[in-house]
């Protein structure tokens, strides 16, 4: 049987959460459809048909499906999935996935499995719970399994060398019960959180969202994102996107310096699997300590511009 | 407005959990519990639109083990007016979850249920989505801003790119976020208050819910542990480990 990808909204290029869910898709095995949808996504569903892999490209190109809307998306999905009798859905664990695949698996009456870390087989899934201090192995008896996958955990298929087949598909309809009013998107010249290679998050140690300025420059010096503690986010000193962790962004760079961050299970829970971490606090029994490869116990306003300037060099 | 909100027990969220040696799932036994933190958020959420004049009444509802009691009563201290119990022993997935919740709906007729945005022990952030789809209603999940209006209520939303606002036709769906409100601590009155606020007991098979696990839990077992590194002397000693060592800048 095969497998329903659901891409991760764009207009143009392929969002790398897509490619990292056709990696967890290769992982079940069988061909993999991708569901493109949105509104003018000639050229996503194009980019699309060109990932390694890909078998059709279904595209629902409408003008209810321009903001990604869980009412007018579920049934879109619930239906291309009895059309195409697919045994698996599977979606990102982004705010996007997370939103629409329960809606979904409730319209096809289906448990879903959500944040799968591994695929043991085409029924059985490991996944985080408890802020990941216990992984469960779980299978499913349903006949449809709807799955949300945690990026960090699979490899990403490559964006070119396929040469997949584009379908269009009939749109569902506006359902009339929400639209979209207005965002407020984080601007940044920066890698995004999720795919960064280097990663320099602050804590409540920084004190002010002026401080933050601070770890931008090292961050730039390092061509590194710029992620936070849920107290600095709580805090206003930056957007609640940057919030890394259990109920923020799961990341697993090749390198995250975390400055002024004590490291509760909850933070932890959305970095722990990075290559190498490193701490930058004050007090020597902080428990971030307890996991970093390498920890410098000192003040932050003078140890990060020296850390800039000597990565400077 | 009647709001209903939905609230489960769990593990508290300062307890370091500990995998059962068999394997079989994670230490429950004299653990401390608690209200799930973002149910917290909800029922305070609830609680500030009564205040402000925008809600008559708030039912708070849970499904568990008789203890959930407790849980419930912390709602009405925190402001709720009655609770009604579920009481089942039976481990509960979201989709009957969801399910049980549908039917109390249709029997309490709310114009808008809010929920926690994900239960902390199973992280599955599943339960919202799938009752709104049960109901055919919106849903505001991640919440971090909620403004009813006449026929519609204005959510805005913690999306990966920053926030989102939508408009929802009520009745409709809220799932909470940590950024909504801060939970207000219940006074040592409004505890005593709550001691005489009703709970009402359902029995699960009064609704006709059906439990019966789609997934099954084969093994639970502890994530591999990371080894903790060195402590470094300066700034000069770490870049020197950043570059030569682990070669990651
Ligand atoms: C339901 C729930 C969900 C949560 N989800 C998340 C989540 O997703 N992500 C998350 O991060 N948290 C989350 N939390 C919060 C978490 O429990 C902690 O409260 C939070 O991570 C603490 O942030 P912090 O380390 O920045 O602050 P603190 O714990 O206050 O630590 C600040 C650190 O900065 C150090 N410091 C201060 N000044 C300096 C200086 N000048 N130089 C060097 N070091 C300095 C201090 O020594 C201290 O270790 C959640 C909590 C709950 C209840
Ligand atoms: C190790 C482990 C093994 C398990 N094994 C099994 C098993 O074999 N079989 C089985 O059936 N279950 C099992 N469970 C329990 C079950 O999976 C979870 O309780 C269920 O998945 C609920 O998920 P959630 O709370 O994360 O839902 P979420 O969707 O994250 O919850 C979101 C919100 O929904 C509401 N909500 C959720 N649950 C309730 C409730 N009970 N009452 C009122 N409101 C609620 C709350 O507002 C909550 O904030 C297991 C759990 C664990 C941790």
């Amino acid at each position: 049987m095969s497998i329903l990808v659901i891409a991760e909204p764009s207009t143009g290029d392929v969002k790398k959460p897509t490619l990292t869910t056709l990696g967890a898709a290769a992982k079940i095995g069988g061909t993999a459809d991708v569901l493109v949808l949105g509104q003018g996504v000639a050229a996503a569903a194009d980019a699309t048909a060109k990932v390694a892999g890909v078998g059709t490209v279904l595209v629902a190109d409408a003008a209810e499906y321009a903001h990604a809307l869980a009412e007018n998306v579920a049934p879109l999905v619930a239906a291309a999935v009895k059309a195409g009798g697919y045994g698996h859905v599977l979606f990102a664990a982004t705010t996007f996935g997370k939103n629409v695949a329960p809606r979904v698996a409730a319209l096809l009456d289906v448990q879903p499995i959500s944040e799968i870390s591994a695929v043991v087989s085409a029924d059985t899934f490991e996944r985080p719970i408890y802020a990941g201090n216990a992984v469960a192995t779980v299978q499913s008896a349903d006949a449809v399994k709807v799955v949300t996958v945690r990026g960090t955990a699979f490899e990403a298929v490559a964006a070119t060398g396929g040469s997949g087949s584009v379908t269009a598909l009939a749109a569902t309809g506006e359902a009339g019960l929400s639209s979209f009013v207005s965002a407020e998107l984080t601007k940044s010249e920066r890698p995004e959180l999720t795919s960064a290679r280097v990663i320099v998050s602050g804590g409540r140690g920084m004190q002010s969202g002026d401080n933050f300025h601070m770890l931008d420059t090292l961050a730039d010096k390092l061509g590194a994102a710029v992620g936070a503690s849920r107290a600095a986010v709580d805090a206003g000193f930056v957007p609640n996107d940057y919030q890394v962790g259990q109920t923020g962004k799961i990341v697993a760079p090749e390198l995250y310096i975390a400055v002024g961050i004590s490291g509760a299970i909850q933070h932890l829970a959305g970095m722990k699997d990075s290559k190498v971490i490193v701490a930058i606090n004050k007090d020597e029994e902080a428990p971030i300590f307890q996991i970093a490869d390498y920890g410098l116990v000192a003040d932050l306003f003078k140890a990060v511009p020296e850390l800039t300037e000597a990565v400077s060099k | 407005m009647k709001i209903l909100v939905a609230v489960k027990r769990v593990v508290d969220y300062n307890v370091k959990i500990r995998v059962k040696p068999d394997n079989t799932g994670v230490e429950l036994a004299n653990v401390k519990m608690s209200m799930n933190p973002f149910d917290e958020i909800a029922v305070e959420e609830a609680v500030r639109l009564k205040e402000k004049g925008a809600a008559t009444e708030i039912v708070v509802v849970s499904i568990g083990p008789a203890s959930a009691q407790e849980t419930i009563r912390t709602a009405l201290a925190m402001g709720a007016d009655r609770g009604i119990l579920v009481q089942t022993d039976a481990e509960v997935q979201p989709l009957a979850v969801a399910k049980t919740l549908k039917t109390l709906v249709e029997k309490e007729q709310p114009q808008l249920v809010i929920l926690g945005k994900q239960a902390i022990d199973d992280d599955s952030n599943q339960t919202g989505q799938m009752l709104a789809a049960l109901l055919g209603w919106a849903q505001g999940t991640f919440a971090s801003k909620v403004e009813p209006a006449a026929g519609t209520v204005a959510v805005t939303r913690e999306v990966d790119g920053g926030l989102e606002t939508l408009s929802l036709k009520l009745p409709a769906i809220v799932t909470a976020d940590l950024r909504l409100n801060e939970p207000r601590y219940a006074s040592l009155p409004n505890i005593m208050k709550a001691k005489k606020k009703p709970i009402e007991t359902i029995d699960p098979a009064a609704l006709g819910a059906d439990f019966t696990p789609r997934l099954k839990t084969l093994k639970v077992t502890e994530p591999p542990k990371r080894q903790g590194g060195v402590k470094v002397g300066s700034v000069q000693e770490l870049v020197a480990k950043l570059r030569d060592e682990a070669r990651v800048i």
